[in-house]
């Protein structure tokens, strides 16, 4: 079935909004009343229909509106992409990837026709209709890696493997939460979650980079991370803070339900073939406390996990100035009643 | 933001020679001098027959240790008059070395950021580079904004030379380069709140 992409800003006037449907299918990433902090990775399997995990890379109502957001911050900034030489292979092993993806998930948006290293994409919803060989750069009107990135719907980062660790050697990043590529790139595993509170010395990064160094080709994983973050803006960039900080001052007991926003971030991570690199996707949702009150569940057990979130973890994620006006309008939707287990909406 | 503890904070953990390289490459800046200076008892003359040493002796002028390196006799002394000029000389060295060199840096934070800088244009492995912090601990700090770099940062916040935004300095630090991040401190605050910048890094 076709989806209907809707026409909405991320800026300005913020005319983001999910629909009914769309609300239902959000990863609301809470299994449990309480805040626990945890890798939590799992097997990226296909899913139910109707979910985020139908397909392996998700697109959804909000893909056209976010590539031309995309293009907006691009322009602005040519440096939130970024490639270290080394990586080009990275880049075409990354290109195919999301191809494949897409247009098995997708094949009334997308089709990808190959005959030997002559291919074809073509991307309906962005009328596009390109022929290029694959492997030669000059074939494409920008590196692969951006080529592909602004035609997918969340953040790109290829993560090199070598000396034990993993290294953040080339990014597409245009809708993170607060983290800088321009700063990052070349980092490894350890320095670029430095700021991370807490973790740290849970050993929490430890076990995740042993698991992640030993991830298979064709076994892809996931994880949830999340934030909140006040209008339903994508580029949360350090770069942009002096100009969206303000924002959070803004909330107030009046308009914190449509102004305040769950953003939850799915991580997949996948093997690339050629380079044994591998791609780290980040791929943002967003929500207001308005859409996510529709759904009773989720409005008690989010106001229970946001009231027993550690301060460090408040302040690290920005919240502090508004975390206690969300709280106080999230009680008004929590009748103390028992949530069922799992994710999804009952 | 306000987070403290950061692990990609720089561990300098000395300027031990290695006598199995062919070629030893010292950059060395002001209170940096006495990094090698205090090994060199130990070393012989073979070895300092093998040493290219830059110096530049910024805040330690007049203290002579350019006289007591020079007394070394590496194979090439050179004292510059900056570190820029330390710097171009650097980049002249590494454009011409060979596997077995060696490069040792220390000195101020600033200065050793730099000089990995340069040694990663060379591509040279922050993790072969070895390091020693003397004198200032006065950052180099990156504006995440303007993306400009403003040297010898000793207080935070500071404001940005570049931009002017006032930033308060993360331990967050970038080996590629060689600096430590700037973010806006007052964002989040009406423009005419003001805070007192606090000498930290000294």
């Amino acid at each position: 079935m076709a989806i209907m992409f809707r026409q909405e800003t991320f800026r300005d006037d913020f005319t983001y909004r999910n629909s009914p449907a769309n609300i239902h299918r959000f990863p609301f990433p809470f299994d449990r009343d309480e805040y626990a902090y945890s890798v939590n990775i799992e097997p990226h399997v296909p899913g139910r229909k109707g979910t985020i995990y139908e397909s392996l890379i998700d697109v959804d109502e909000h893909y056209v509106a976010e590539m031309a957001d995309r293009a907006l911050v691009l322009k602005e900034d040519p440096l939130r992409y970024q490639a270290l030489p080394h990586m080009m292979q990275a880049q075409w092993d990354v290109l195919e990837l999301l191809m494949e993806q897409q247009a098995a998930g997708y094949p009334e948006h997308f089709s990808l026709t190959r005959n030997g290293d002559r291919w074809r994409w073509i991307n309906r919803p962005l009328g596009i209709d390109d022929t290029f060989t694959f492997g030669a750069r000059e074939t494409l009107p920008y590196e692969p890696l951006e080529y592909i990135g602004r035609q997918t719907q969340g953040d790109l980062c290829i993560v090199d493997q070598r000396d034990n660790n993993l290294w953040m050697d080339a990014g597409l990043v245009t809708t993170q939460a607060d983290w800088s590529l321009d700063f990052d790139v070349g980092m490894n595993f350890m320095e670029w979650h430095g700021p991370v509170p807490l973790a740290h010395g849970m050993g929490i990064f430890d076990r995740a980079l042993k698991f992640l160094l030993n991830l298979q080709l064709g076994q892809p994983v996931r994880r949830f991370n999340w934030t909140m973050t006040v209008n339903p803006r994508l580029d949360t960039s350090p770069e942009n803070y002096h100009k969206w900080g303000r924002d959070r001052t803004t909330v107030t007991p009046v308009n914190v339900g449509r102004k305040v926003h769950l953003r939850v971030e799915l991580q997949t991570l996948w093997r690339l073939p050629r380079s044994n690199a591998m791609l780290f996707v980040i791929r943002c949702y967003l929500m207001s406390m308005e859409e996510l009150v529709t759904v009773p569940k989720w409005a008690r057990r989010f106001h229970r996990v946001l009231k027993t979130l550690p301060q460090e973890l408040v302040d690290y994620k920005g919240m502090t100035r508004y975390r206690d006006t969300t709280v106080e309008w999230l009680s008004r939707h929590d009748d103390g009643a028992p949530t069922s287990p799992g994710i999804w909406p009952d | 933001m306000l987070v403290e503890g950061i692990t990609s904070r720089p561990v300098h953990g000395g300027i031990q020679v290695d006598l199995f390289a062919r070629r030893h490459f010292f950059a060395l800046e002001g209170e940096g001098a006495l990094a090698l200076l205090a090994q060199a008892p130990a070393l012989d003359e073979a070895f300092f027959d093998r040493c290219e040493v830059l110096y530049a002796a910024a805040d330690a002028a007049g203290r002579g240790y350019d006289e007591a390196l020079a007394r070394l006799k590496p194979d090439l002394f050179r004292q510059t008059p900056t570190v820029e000029t330390l710097l171009f000389r650097l980049r002249g060295c590494l454009s011409r070395a060979t596997m077995g060199t060696r490069l040792y840096v220390a000195g101020g934070e600033g200065f050793i950021g730099r000089c990995m800088n340069v040694a990663a244009g060379f591509g040279m492995d922050a993790g072969t580079v070895l390091t020693e912090h003397r004198g200032s601990a006065a950052r180099r700090v990156q504006c995440v904004h303007c993306k400009g770099i403003t040297e010898d940062v000793s207080e935070s916040p500071f404001a940005c030379s570049h931009c002017g935004l006032n930033l308060l300095v993360r331990d967050h630090y970038s080996k590629r380069l060689g600096a430590f991040q700037g973010v806006c401190i007052d964002a989040e605050e009406p423009v005419s709140a003001s805070r007192t910048p606090e000498e930290v890094f000294q």
